[in-house]
């Protein structure tokens, strides 16, 4: 499939959209009617075709743009890409797994070509042909890590694996949700967890550490996480939050259909062969609440997730204030029904909405 | 008495323990203000230390220096502001040797600064001791424009560098030695409650 990259933003005018086929592929993360927070890991070896879970690393029609708003986040803040200096191998490691994973899943669109340590990358829908040696810093424009993270969508953190422990010690981030790479790097993953209420006193975190630190090479594994975002802001970073926290007041019970988005993050983890490093790629998905709603799954199953989530957890996301209306509008899409299980869509067995 | 019993709090935030003697080959003792008493009582606990001893003592108007000096370390160095002692600290980072105690007392700022050097030279922070004595102040940087703000004693507090209203979080980085600050009035601007001393 050749994929029509779409012409928008996702700041200022806020032109982003998603067609039918982002719509229907979105990554819904509730697949029960209910949540509270576990460790909801899988292995990350493909899912149904079409899919966000087919490929190692998505690519979808957001790609040209997304790629433009890091380019413009970057320019702004270059604190937002950092490698502590032991981190270089990482970022070799990381610049081949994207390259691979992408010319063998995506082979219209990227090409890689390899002659010993002389390599040839083509990535046709950002316009790039450029030849380097691997593992020679002085061949590329960038650092490994940050030449190819302006090139895959989703933010990037880089963990260093030592003393039984994770260290967030180099990342890509530029598409958060509201967590500061240049205040967290050299953290430990308690540390950087530190301000998330509720789960380290389930032993979420202790769990979620050891299953990480077993990651093999070749055996990536993924999770679901959520939030909301007024707009479709992809930097939602601390740094500006003095200038978008105010959009958050900006919704109405005429305008929250398209301006309050559903921000979903896959993540995933990949062991990286020398360094045995951990890559954590956060891709992050928007979807406005009301193409949410022409799933009527979704529909009835969101309503029902936001009106029972626990306090603690619609503070830390950010959302408390607006919940009320956001109640309003999503009690309209909820007709009482039960819902299939799982997060697909299930288009041809839900029945329609029986509301007026 | 200096000490102060910090809440429990976030797994971020550091926690301070009582400096004990350790064996070494050498003790680097780096002090602010009240840290000056944790020193003392290190000294009384076991007074051979001193024979090996470094302190470099901030006295930040307090007047400890003469008790210091008396306890006869090997060298002793009194500066008037942390970071007119950084070379000197650097310098002797640099050129220590195996088997090196380091103690840090006094303010979250010194200790958390000094913590950031030792680890710059390699010593690993969980073998770094630490104490807290004397004002809880704290060294804030500021997440918008990324300036520190020292010795912040108010929830919130103005930004000393670009004069944003930030409220003061407990997350607290090591590569920067503070605390996050975070625009208190993003979502509703103007609206800035009264600042509150600090654990009050």
């Amino acid at each position: 499939m050749t994929i029509q990259f779409n012409e928008e933003t996702f700041r200022d005018d806020y032109s982003f959209y998603n067609s039918d086929w982002a719509i229907k592929r979105f990554p819904f993360p509730f697949h029960e009617d209910s949540y509270m927070y576990s460790v909801n890991m899988e292995q990350h070896r493909g899912g149904p075709k079409g899919s966000v879970y087919e490929m190692r690393f998505d690519v979808d029609e957001h790609y040209v743009s997304e790629m433009r708003d890091r380019a413009m986040v970057l320019a702004d803040d270059p604190l937002r890409c950092q490698s502590l200096p032991h981190m270089t191998l990482a970022g070799w490691d990381l610049l081949e797994l994207i390259m691979v994973s992408k010319s063998e899943d995506y082979p219209d669109l990227f090409e890689l070509h390899r002659d010993g340590n002389q390599w040839r990358w083509i990535n046709k829908p950002l316009g790039i042909d450029d030849t380097f040696t691997f593992m020679d810093e002085t061949t590329l424009p960038y650092g490994p890590m940050e030449y190819i993270t302006r090139q895959a969508q989703g933010d990037f953190c880089v963990l260093d694996q030592r003393d039984e422990m994770l260290w967030m010690d180099a990342g890509m981030v530029t598409t958060q949700a509201d967590w500061s790479l240049d205040f967290d790097i050299g953290m430990n993953f308690f540390e950087w967890h530190a301000p998330v209420p509720l789960a380290h006193e389930m032993g979420i975190f202790k769990r979620a550490l050891k299953f990480l630190l077993n990651i093999q090479q070749g055996a990536p594994a993924r999770r679901l996480n959520w939030t909301m975002t007024v707009n479709p802001l992809l930097d939602t970073s601390p740094e500006n939050y003095h200038k978008w926290g105010i959009q958050k007041t900006t919704l109405t019970p005429e305008n929250i259909g398209s301006k309050q988005h559903l921000r979903v993050e896959l993540q995933s983890f990949f062991r990286l062969p020398r360094s045995n490093a951990l890559v954590f790629p956060i891709r992050c998905y928007l979807c406005s609440f009301q193409d949410l709603m022409t799933v009527p799954k979704w529909g009835r199953r969101l309503h029902r997730v936001v009106r029972d989530l626990p306090v603690e957890l619609a503070t830390y996301k950010g959302f408390i204030d607006n919940r009320p209306m956001m109640l309003d509008y999503l009690e309209q899409f909820d007709d009482g029904l039960p819902t299939s299980r799982g997060v697909f869509p299930d288009l041809e067995t839900e029945p329609p909405l029986t509301k007026a | 008495m200096s000490k102060f019993q910090f809440p429990e709090s976030i797994k971020s935030r550091p926690v301070y323990g009582t400096l004990e003697p350790r064996p070494g080959k050498a003790h680097l003792m780096i002090a602010d203000a009240e840290g000056a008493e944790a020193i003392l009582d290190l000294a009384a606990q076991d007074a051979s230390l001193m024979a090996h001893a470094h302190i470099i003592y901030i006295p930040k108007g307090t007047d400890f220096g003469d008790k210091l000096r008396a306890l006869n370390p090997a060298q002793y160095y009194e500066g008037p502001s942390y970071d007119a002692s950084v070379q000197r600290l650097r310098h002797v980072l640099a050129n220590a040797h195996q088997g090196l105690q380091v103690y840090l007392t006094g303010t979250e700022g010194l200790m958390g600064q000094a913590q950031n050097e030792a680890m710059q030279a390699g010593i690993p922070h969980t073998s770094i001791q630490t104490e807290h004595r004397g004002s809880v102040a704290r060294r804030m940087q500021c997440v918008h424009c990324k300036g520190i703000t020292e010795d912040v004693m108010t929830d919130p507090f103005v930004c000393s560098h670009c004069g944003l209203n930030l409220f003061v979080r407990d997350h607290y980085s090591r590569r920067l030695a503070a605390y996050q600050g975070v625009c208190i009035d993003a979502e509703d601007p103007g609206n800035v409650p009264e600042p509150k001393e600090l654990y009050t």
